[in-house]
């Protein structure tokens, strides 16, 4: 263990962790109004049918693996009956098959950001690199997977990058874990992790806000009016302008109703 | 019963000279941005014609409003809940900008810049999102005037439900503008399709907004809109509609596509509708239904149990006395000409219209008939059914009978009144023959011919009680009829003895429906000078011009 694999297996994922729940939080309370999906499906459909559901969908079973395979100890899987073997196969197989959706998916929404004029034009600088490090965390992942589960003996990284994470999780980084790992698996933490720190600041904060509550609220929305005068919200900075013997020129105390 | 308050309209669609200065002054006022630049709140079609965005009334393509389940439910037409969200990723019904059209600027530059050539310099159409030359193809009103219609006009979903021969002779005999604005419907599919939960209905006057920083760009409201008036913005990559200027609105001022329509056919006031009763009268059974059903949900103003139920609702006096004095209740519910726009989408709108009756005038003065008699008009309407099944088509999912009601009570309204401005004596059999009374006709036609500013708009002020009062140092006492009224209140600061407050600027505020009338009343004798900026436009109110000189005085 020395200066770099610290640098690399414990400071860097802590500040990458850092930035972003910061990043989160600090963009919900300042840029709500920035705070969207970045929808391009108004200026193209085509590619965007078959890219965008291909990508989402086989990237959740990628995420659900994740899960399955990294936070949730081994022995543990076992209690409830799925041993190793049964893992193995059901990770390398249906992971396989998640990961060819996704890059399918991934490379039809690529090559539309390219081709299509009206998405490339309103394509910014962040959003190129997200895709960099989007890119190379699947590309990893996938040459991970083929190289060492499908053509491979298999690697079993549940002995080592998953109590790895597991150890980060509970502030008691253990640095030697990450030392033999494969080359195409330290590389995928890597851009993951450097993915993570970036998140937030990318279009990728859409996906915090999966709205899920639709399932539970009823139909139509009502609200009742904001009670200060004018279209938008005093805004520190912003007061109203003051007439002599007249106090809180922004704040209405709702008075009843007659 | 729970009653709610609904700011509403009414366009008179006779009244329509297709002039869309309502259009013009709404996108001045909120969408000449970039992002949306082919976004129009407020649009006139021609019809017959496909409309904008092109061709969205067919729900078999675009899915929007509600549908009945055979369980008697009501279900998005685009599907359920679960759907939704499956379908999240990418929206199977979103229209995309084609469906609007691409916007476009000239090359202006090239006017002036150009180095001198033969050929005169042209500017050459761009495209406002791509910045490229384009071939401009279609825009919000390309087949205006029935412009090109022999090429498009059969793909009209309301024509395409009519036979052979309508789609034919159709062209040759009836043509009308319909001017739309977002619905602000009882039970908005938008609304009920929007995941985040970002739009809502104001409680207090029904007006349905999107909350601009709640708006996470899922952009299911844009499909789920019968009527798309729901847009994306494809700068902010938010969801934006018609607010039906609320800002205005909550001064007690018209919107302003009704401040400025050339026709003078627009007309805004309240009405209080049951919310405990619109979802039943929503999903009932029969299409043609549906029209009754949601009359049945507008509640009658006059009645004490509604009063009291508004009240212990919360809702003030002078919402219920505007609600009293609605033009809206009237033509909704006293003369009943007024139809709802595609009732079949089952989202209860609150934008009804008028039916036009011009056309069937028309067509019989064009074969030399007198337009206004009576039984030429009666004959005309029952036996022309193409456009009265077209107007069926637009205003009552297809039932010709209430359009034949309507535009027969529009019918006698002509011929009654052009006997009084004849000179002739009225003819009462006339109103009777349609269910009315002479008086009523009257009444009717003084809303409807005449229709004065203020009787078109009876809207009453969003209550900030205590700004209102601050603002306008009005007296406790001065309200309607109390000892203090006619104070400085609304006309900016001025006391009606014409002397300024000292120290009061000038307010901000500007006439409520109660004010607009103290403006413009000139049996009010005042001096003092009147702030310009609150003049509607009309007439010449008090404190205009100075007074007039006392000859031999001083100036
Ligand atoms: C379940 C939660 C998610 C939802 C509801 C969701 C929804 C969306 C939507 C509506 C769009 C816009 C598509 C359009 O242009 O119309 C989008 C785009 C995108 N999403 Fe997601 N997303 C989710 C999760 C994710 C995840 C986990 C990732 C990646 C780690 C992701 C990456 C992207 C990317 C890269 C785009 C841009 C596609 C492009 O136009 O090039 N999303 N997402
Ligand atoms: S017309 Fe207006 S309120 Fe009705 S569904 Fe469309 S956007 Fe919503
Ligand atoms: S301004 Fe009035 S008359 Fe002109 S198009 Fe609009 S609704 Fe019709």
């Amino acid at each position: 263990m020395n200066n770099l694999d610290v640098l690399i297996w414990v400071a860097f994922p802590y500040a990458a962790a850092a930035s972003f729940f910061i990043g989160h939080i600090i963009r919900y309370r300042y840029d709500q109004y920035g705070w969207t999906s970045r929808s391009s499906q108004t200026y193209e459909n085509k590619w965007l049918r078959w890219g965008s559901p291909l990508f989402h969908y086989g990237m959740l079973a990628v995420i659900a693996g994740h899960i399955i395979g990294l936070l949730i100890p081994r022995e543990w899987l076992d209690f409830i009956g799925i041993d190793d073997h049964i893992y193995h196969l059901g990770a390398t197989w249906l992971g396989t098959a998640a990961a060819a959706i996704t890059v399918i998916g991934m490379i039809l929404l690529l090559i539309r950001r390219g081709a299509v004029k009206r998405v490339f034009k309103v394509t910014t600088t962040m959003d190129v690199v997200m895709y960099v490090f989007l890119f190379a965390t699947i590309a990893f992942g996938t040459l991970a997977v083929v190289q060492f589960q499908v053509l491979g003996a298999g690697y079993d990284y549940r002995g080592s990058v998953s109590p790895w994470i597991r150890s980060l999780i509970l502030m008691q980084p253990n640095v030697a874990l990450m030392a033999g790992v494969p080359l195409a698996f330290q590389l995928h933490v890597i851009t993951a992790t450097a993915l993570f720190a970036i998140w937030p600041f990318t279009r990728l904060i859409h996906v915090l806000s999966v709205p899920i509550w639709y399932l539970f609220r009823p139909y139509v929305v009502y609200r009742s009016r904001d009670k200060h005068l004018g279209a938008r919200k005093p805004r520190p900075g912003w007061e109203r302008s003051v007439r002599p013997g007249q106090n809180e020129w922004a704040e209405y105390p709702h008075k009843e109703k007659v | 019963m729970r009653v709610m308050a609904q700011m509403s309209m009414v366009m008179n669609l006779d009244k329509c000279i297709g002039c869309h200065t309502c259009s013009v002054t709404c996108k001045q006022t909120w969408t000449n941005r970039e992002g949306v630049e082919y976004v129009w709140f407020n649009n006139v079609e021609t019809r017959p014609g496909l409309g904008y965005p092109k061709r969205y009334e067919d729900q078999e393509q675009w899915k929007g409003g509600w549908v009945r389940t055979k369980r008697g439910r009501l279900k998005l037409k685009s599907g359920g809940r679960l759907k939704k969200l499956a379908t999240i990723f990418s929206n199977p019904d979103l229209p995309t900008i084609d469906d609007y059209y691409e916007p476009w600027t000239y090359d202006y530059d090239m006017l002036t810049k150009a180095p001198q050539t033969k050929a005169g310099p042209v500017a050459r159409p761009k495209s406002l999102i791509t910045g490229e030359n384009m071939d401009i193809k279609w825009s919000g009103n390309w087949d205006d005037n029935l412009g090109g219609s022999q090429e498009t006009a059969h793909e009209d979903p309301i024509l395409a439900h009519m036979s052979d021969h309508v789609r034919m002779e159709f062209e040759n005999t009836f043509m009308f503008y319909l001017p739309r604005i977002c619905e602000h419907c009882l039970n908005p599919s938008c609304v009920s399709a929007c995941p985040s939960g970002a739009m809502y209905k104001r409680e207090e006057d029904g007006i349905v907004l999107v909350d601009q920083d709640a708006c996470r760009g899922w952009r299911m409201c844009v499909s789920s809109c019968p009527y798309k008036k729901v847009y994306f913005n494809h700068k902010t990559n938010k969801a934006e509609k018609c607010t039906l200027c609320y800002p205005l609105i909550e001064q007690g001022k018209p919107t302003i596509c009704s401040e400025t329509c050339v026709g003078r056919l627009r007309y805004l006031g309240l009405m209080l509708y049951d919310a405990d009763r619109v979802l039943e009268a929503a999903s009932v059974e029969d299409e043609h239904e549906l029209l009754d059903a949601q009359r049945s949900v507008l509640l009658d103003p006059f009645d004490p149990e509604v009063i009291a139920t508004a009240k212990a609702g919360g809702m003030a006096d002078d919402w219920i006395e505007a609600a009293q004095a609605s033009p809206i209740y009237k033509l909704i519910h006293d003369y009943q000409v007024a139809l709802p726009l595609h009732p079949e989408y089952r989202t209860m709108p609150m934008v009804w219209y008028i039916p036009p009756l011009s056309p069937v005038v028309d067509i019989i003065s064009n074969t030399g008939n007198d337009g206004e008699e009576i039984r030429n008009l009666f004959a005309a309407i029952d036996k022309l059914r193409i456009p009265v099944e077209y107007l069926a088509g637009l205003f009552t999912a297809g039932d010709v009978a209430p359009i034949e009601k309507s535009l027969k009570k529009l019918a006698a309204m002509r011929s009654y009144m052009r006997d009084i401005n004849l000179g002739n004596p009225a003819n009462e059999n006339i109103a009777n023959s349609v269910g009315m009374s002479g008086e009523q006709i009257e009444a009717m036609y003084r809303l409807l011919a005449i229709a004065k500013y203020e009787d078109r708009y009876v809207i009453p002020k969003a209550h900030v009680e205590s700004a209102q009062d601050l603002e306008d140092f009005a007296c406790s006492l001065n309200t309607d009829g109390g000892p203090g009224m006619g104070g400085p209140g609304e006309t900016g600061g001025l006391r009606k003895t014409g002397r300024r407050v000292p120290g009061t600027p000038v307010a901000a505020t500007v006439e409520s429906f109660h004010s607009l009338k103290n403006l413009t009343d000139p049996s009010e004798p005042g001096e003092g000078r009147m702030n310009l900026l609150n003049w509607d436009g009309k007439g010449i109110t008090n404190g205009m011009f100075p007074p007039p000189a006392v000859a031999g005085g001083t100036a």
